[in-house]
Formats: C-alpha cells, structure tokens, sequence
C-alpha cells in the first residue's frame, strides 16, 4: 500500500505539474485493477530479484569456505594482507549511504522534493567514495606489488603455495560486489534525474526509489559479510 | 461465469480484435511484433525460437545416431595397409582441419545437449505455453511485468546468439556439463568454450526474469473469484517451476561467471593444477542443474493434468495432492543434487543422498497414480492431446521408475556413465517433456491460432512419435545393462544390432516431427477455423475467443466454478446437449 502522505506540498512549475511523468499524473498500468496492486507486485518481483542476488554471493561465500577449510594458512596469510582500516572506512561509507537511501525513500513519501534529491546526491557520492578507495588504496597498490589473482600472482613474499587462490576469491566477490555498487548507483542516478526532471516521485508513486533502495541495501548487506570475512578473521 | 459477447465493443474504446491482427504491410507487422508487450504475443515468439532451437539440437541427436550406426575399425586390406572405417561424420564433413573423427563425435554430443537443456527444454513449456495461457487462466490481461517478459525473450534470442556463434566458429566438446578441468584446458587458444558458457549464463537471465514474472503474476493477478485452490493445474505446476527457477539459476550464473574467468584469467579455483576443487564445480553444478531437472519436467506434468480432465470430461482426481506435489517435488529438488557425485563423495553423505533422491518418488507417484484414477470411468476422446497424454503417462512411469536404480547406490555403481543413464532421462525429457509440449501445442492449438488441425494426422504423427522413441530410447536401455558406456564414438562389435535399431527409431522420431510440422503448416495455411471451446474446456482461456482478443477478455472474468467442475457445468460456448450433465437424481 502506497501511502498518503503529502506533508510537502513542494510547489512544481506548470510544466512539470501538468507532465504525464509527474508523480501525481502517474496511472496503473493497463493490466493492474488499482495502482496499490501495481506497486504491491512490484515490490514482491524485488524481492524476488533480491533473493537470486544473495544466492549468487552465496555461490561465492561457499566457495570462500570450502578454501578456507582446505588451506587455512594461505587464508589467514590472506587476511592479513589486507588492511582493516581501508575496509571499516568503507563499511562506514556504505552504512551512511544506507542510511541517506531509506531517506531518500521516507522524502518520496512525503513529498519531500528537496531533501529526496540531496538524500540521493549523498548516497551517490558515497557510492562513489567506495570505489574510490576500493581502488585508489586497495586493487591498484595490491596489483602493483604482484597479489594478483591466480596466474597474474608474483608477489615475491608470499608464505603460501595457495595464497593465489585467496586473490582470486578476494577479487571475484569485491569485484563483483563492486560491480554492483555500480548498477546500484546507476538506478539512484535515474532516479535523481527524474525527480529532478519532472518530480517523478510522490506519496503515490515511489515504486522505482524504493525498489532501487531495497538494491542499495542488499549491495550494502553484502559487504557487511565480505568485510569480517576477508578483513577481520585471522 | 460471465458470458462472452462477440459483438460488444470495449469499455475503454481499445482495441477488441485477435492478437493476431495488426497493420498492413509486412515490415510494420514485424516492427510491432518486435516491440510488443503481449504476453500471447511473447509466447508464440517464444513457441517458434524454442521450436527452431528443437530443430537444431535434433539434428545433433541425429549425427549422433547417425555416427554410431558402425563401430569405428581398422580394416587391413589385402596389400597389408590399414584403413579406419567408422567415422560417419568425418567422413561427411571431411578432415581438413586435423580434428578426428571422435572429436567430431565429441562436439555433436556436446551441441546437443547444451542446445537441447539450455535453449530449448528449459525455457520450452514456461516460457511459450506458460507466458501465452498462465495470464489468460487466471483471468488477466497480462503478466505482472509486460516489458520484462519481452526483454527476457530478448535475452533468451540474445544468449541463443553467443551459442550458435560458439557452433560456427567450430562447437565446444565438454559435453553441456563443462566440467573442469578438461573444459579449462579443451581448445586453450579459442574463445568457443567461453562463448558457449556465456551463452549458458545469459540464458539464466531470461530463465530467473520468466520466473520471477510468472510468481508475481500468480500471487497478484489472479481473477476476482479465484483462490489458490481454484487455480488450474497447469499454474500449480508453472508456480512451481518458477520457484526453482528463481533459486537455483543464481547458482549457475555464478558457477560459469567463475568458469568463465577461469578460462580467460586462470584464477584457479576449479583448477586442480594450482589447488583448485572440481569437485566444488560438479557440486555448484548440480545444485543448479538437479532442480532444473524439475524445471524441464513440472510443467509438463502440469500440461498432463489439463489434458487429462478436458479430454475425459472428469473432475480431476485429487486436485490439491496434486497441486501440492508440484511444490513438493519442488522442495525435494534443492536436496538430492549429490546423486551426480555419488563416487566424489563419501560413504555417509552417498547415503543421505541416496535416500533424499528416493524421496522424489513419492510425489511423483502421487500425480502419476491421480492421473490414472482420473482416466478411471472417465468419457475419454482418443485425440491427438489424449494420445499424447497417455503416452507420457507410459513413457514418464518408465522414465521414473529407471530412476531409481540409478538413485540406488549399488546398482548405480554398475549403471552410472552408461547408456542406462541416458535412456532414462531421455525417457523422462524427451518421453516426458517434449511429448508432454507436443501434446500441449496440439491441445492449444486451435486457442493460439484460430485454426484447427486435422485430427487424423496428428494422431498418425503420435503414433509414429511414440513408436520411434521407444525404439530409439528402449534399446538404449539395454545397451546400459549390457555395459555400453556413455560419450563415446565407438564401441565392441556386439552392440552394433542395438545401435543400428536405435539409429533408426531416430529417423523414425524424425519422421514423426515431419508430420506434425507439415499437420501445423497446413492448419495455417488452410485449416477450418477453431470455435472458442473446441475441447469444452471449463478453464478460462475457453471462455474468450479463438484466437484471443488483444486485452484476453472483453469483461474481467468472474470465477464461479473451479477448472474440473465438468459434472455440475456446461463449458462455455457449448451446447448442452453436447455436453449432457450427469443425472442427479
């Protein structure tokens, strides 16, 4: 259920008012009896999707426990390797930008316009502040001192025979996470620039920002597990 | 039930004519099929790329067969040289580019099964029959998500794509499992091995997107009236396949991401050469793989129970233990992938697995025994769907009663990687499924169309079918006990006879599929045209027009009767005294 919320009646230009991507000139589609249908079913077809994406990691986390079981030296080695700091700060990144995302979604239902857009331009640049350090201290120097995944591996201190194999589970599930840092960003910035286009986003039609938020979560759920898994366990 | 009108013009002033219709012109049809939302629209795409997918992995089967119609020999001829006879297909297609003829042998197994399990028996039922009539039975106008069906059939055309890319630029011989190691190393220097899994990847995409429509479209589409328990049986089994679907085709996304990386960055996880586990592959594998066995087999089994009941005019028997043992086997499926590993694994973990495979038994059994106490006094019409119908009932119970001493851990010692194994889930797939799919088209035919068929040779093109298959397919079953190992091009002259009859009984599959394209072909082109209610079906795609109109309904349906209530209704747009009902008195 959709709520009714208008706290902000934020005043919008003729042009936008009367725009059939405004909020409030938004209908069902053609095959939904009522719009509530509409947005129930598209919350449970995210939720769906969400689940295929938590098994897809979970493809890897098994796999991260199947090596950890058969080499647990290589892993330990692995982790400390790895500098805990560059990853809590990035814990912390993606818990604001979390927390920026839910407000994003509470503006929208509010009709908040302002704040909607200011709540998604944080968690964009938190977004981007991840990768940043993902790569600015984290994949460049790694790859520069040779703790590359499998045969790219030539670090010449490596205590382990199996160490490669931790790079290449350690550069599958951040880069893949990472990827999805990136889709996620990318259905936030759709969203930023419709609402800031034709404030495509209201009390009654905010399907798109909460779907893309339940996304960022997910993405941020990930690296809640990634981050003691590959950081903090010795 | 509401009544259907013909002659009404919609409320909504849209557009009331068949689906079919649209403007003039050749390019302007295509252009609006291309970009259409209809989920009718949408299946029959669907119906024709999967039908053209059958087609190509057939042909496979039949240089398979054709292959291994002689043992492959050294003939010494009298002046004391010696020939190699035997290679069937490298002798058709040559030996210019130094590949052998057991490499040949090696790439048509492997076509045929990664094009018949990933682009044809997976998507098959759901997504052609499932995205046509799974909206129309729950009295909807559409699926939950109109545009990502259409991009899941591009998705589904667009992995297709990178597949037969992989075939032309020379095919993959893996086998369609592409196990590791020998798929990280086979053909090192081509990209055909990695173009091949990525089509195996995206195709997972439109599987999950089909899925996920299909669970939303049931839970929030369904028609005023319609409970769970008042939903045709073809949903039941849709609703369960898109389950599995959903979750398990993640796994297999990731599994061949990392295969994939694998081969083009040697990051060695598979890779037993630098610590590796290909056991952790087989194991990733199979937990897709297993479950997608139910996916190949739940909707047939829920085209079966339509079937059934229409072309008996019975109530079905036992709707709800069979509307749950879809789920049930659904369940059971995530638990018994270990079957394929009985011998990488240990003692303990092969029994566990051993007795959850038996598990899947027992909800199979439950619809088989229902569908026969169905037929049980029912008024049966020996038609094309009914022929088909009783012929999975046979060839299904084979199927699944060969399963199990494969399943048995003793017996499958000595039948595991034999042609045992193949012909009983070619009993299950093709037996099941596809004569399941055959059966359905026919039953749908005239729904999707507007056009009948005729009777009499779609019943010759069943016979023929069923004829062919076994005689492929039960020889095949010896040549298993008798210790004929699986995937190889030659074998010892005293199998030649079983493998001669098998090569035939695929010529005369083939034949039978001629038939019924050319039955198709004709009811097209110049067949009589389909009343609404051909069958005196009680389900809702009936109630509307043949072919339907664009919205489904002219007035969203209003259930009052379940799907098998042939004792207390007439069936839509049929004469009561066609379709007397029972005295009551």
């Amino acid at each position: 259920m959709q709520t009714t919320l208008d706290a902000y009646d934020t005043p919008a230009p003729d042009h936008i008012r009367s725009h059939p991507k405004h909020w409030r000139n938004r209908k069902a589609g053609h095959h939904w009896r009522t719009h509530d249908e509409e947005f129930d079913g598209s919350k449970l077809g995210m939720w769906l999707f969400l689940t295929t994406e938590v098994l897809l990691f979970a493809g890897i986390f098994c796999g991260y426990a199947v090596f950890r079981l058969l080499y647990p030296e290589a892993w330990a080695n692995g982790s400390h390797y790895l500098d805990w700091r560059f990853g809590a700060a990035n814990t912390v990144v993606l818990l604001i930008s979390s927390w920026t995302v839910a407000n994003a979604v509470r503006c929208a239902q509010l009709n908040n316009q302002k704040w909607l857009k200011i709540n998604l331009i944080i968690t964009l640049i938190c977004a981007a502040l991840f990768v940043f350090i993902k790569l600015k201290f984290e994949y460049i120097p790694k790859l520069a001192d040779g703790k590359a995944p499998g045969t790219f591996f030539n670090y010449p201190m490596a205590q382990d025979p199996h160490e490669p194999l931790w790079w290449s589970l350690y550069y599958v599930g951040t880069g893949i996470h990472a990827l999805h840092v990136l889709i996620g960003a990318t259905l936030l910035g759709w969203v930023l620039y419709r609402s800031w286009r034709y404030q495509a986003y209201g009390p009654t039609e905010y399907t798109m920002v909460e779907n893309s938020a339940l996304y960022w979560h997910l993405v941020d759920l990930v690296w809640i597990f990634l981050f003691p898994l590959l950081y903090l366990i010795h | 039930m509401s009544t259907i009108d013909a002659t009404h013009t919609g409320p909504h002033g849209h557009h009331e004519g068949s689906y079919l219709d649209g403007p003039a012109g050749f390019w302007s049809r295509i252009a609006q099929w291309a970009v259409t939302v209809d989920h009718k629209k949408i299946g029959v795409m669907y119906l024709f790329a999967v039908l053209f997918m059958f087609f190509l992995g057939g042909v496979a089967a039949l240089a398979v067969r054709l292959e291994l119609l002689d043992p492959v020999r050294d003939v010494v001829q009298p002046d004391g040289t010696s020939v190699t006879t035997g290679y069937i297909l490298q002798s058709i297609f040559g030996a210019t580019d130094g590949v052998s003829g057991n490499e040949i042998y090696n790439r048509a197994f492997t076509l045929h099964g990664a094009i018949m399990v990933f682009m044809f028996i997976v998507p098959s039922i759901p997504a052609s029959l499932g995205n046509f009539f799974l909206p129309i039975m729950l009295g909807a106008k559409d699926v939950a998500f109109p545009r990502l069906n259409l991009l899941s059939w591009y998705i589904y055309v667009f992995g297709s794509i990178f597949g037969v890319l992989s075939i032309l630029m020379g095919g993959v011989d893996t086998g369609w499992t592409f196990y590791t190691p020998y798929s990280l190393t086979t053909d090192a220097d081509h990209w055909r091995v990695v173009l091949m899994v990525l089509a195996a990847f995206i195709l997972g995409f439109s599987s999950i997107l089909t899925g996920m429509n299909f669970i939303v479209t049931v839970h929030k589409l369904r028609a005023p009236g319609m409970g769970w328990f008042d939903m045709p049986l073809f949903i039941w089994a849709i609703y369960a396949t898109s389950i599995i679907q959903v979750l398990a085709t993640p796994v297999i996304g990731i599994t061949l991401l990392l295969l994939i990386f694998e081969r083009i960055f040697r990051i060695g996880i598979f890779d037993p050469a630098m610590g590796g586990d290909p056991v952790l592959y087989q194991h990733f594998f199979w937990f897709y793989s297993h479950p997608v066995v139910y996916v190949m087999i739940l909707p047939a089994m829920g085209i079966i129970s339509e079937l059934l009941a229409v072309h008996c005019r019975k109530h079905i028997f036992g709707y709800r233990a069979i509307a749950f043992s879809s789920l049930g086997i659904a369940a059971v499926s995530f638990l018994v992938w270990g079957h394929h590993m009985f011998t990488a694994m240990g003692e303990l973990a092969a029994m566990l697995f051993s007795a959850l495979t038996f598990l899947v038994a027992i909800p199979t059994a439950i619809k088989v025994f229902n569908w026969i106490a169905t037929l049980y006094k029912g008024s049966i019409a020996l038609n094309t769907p009914m022929l088909y119908t009783l012929a999975f009932l046979f060839l299904f119970s084979i199927g699944g009663l060969t399963g199990l001493p494969l399943g048995a851990l003793a017996t499958d010692l000595h039948l595991h990687d034999s042609y045992f194994v193949v012909a009983h889930f070619h009993y299950v797939m093709m037996g099941g499924t596809v004569i399941a799919f055959v059966g359905g088209i026919h039953h749908w035919w005239p729904k999707m169309f507007g056009r009948m068929y005729n009777e009499k040779v779609g019943m010759l093109g069943c016979v023929i079918v069923f004829i062919g298959f076994n005689v492929t397919f039960f020889t095949q079953f010896i040549l298993g006990t008798q210790g004929m190992p699986r995937r190889y091009a030659n074998y010892v002259d005293e199998f030649q006879l079983l493998h001669q009859i098998s090569t035939v009984g695929s010529w005369l599959l083939l034949v039978g599929f001629l038939v019924h394209l050319f039955n198709f072909i004709h009811s097209l082109l110049a067949g009589p045209k389909a009343p609404p209610n051909p069958w005196g079906g009680l389900t809702l795609e009936w109630e509307t027009e043949s072919p339907p109109i664009e919205h489904n309904f002219h007035h969203e349906p209003i259930v009052k009767h379940g799907p098998y209530d042939f004792d207390t209704v007439v069936p839509p747009h049929c004469d009561p005294k066609d379709f007397p009902l029972p005295d009551k008195a």
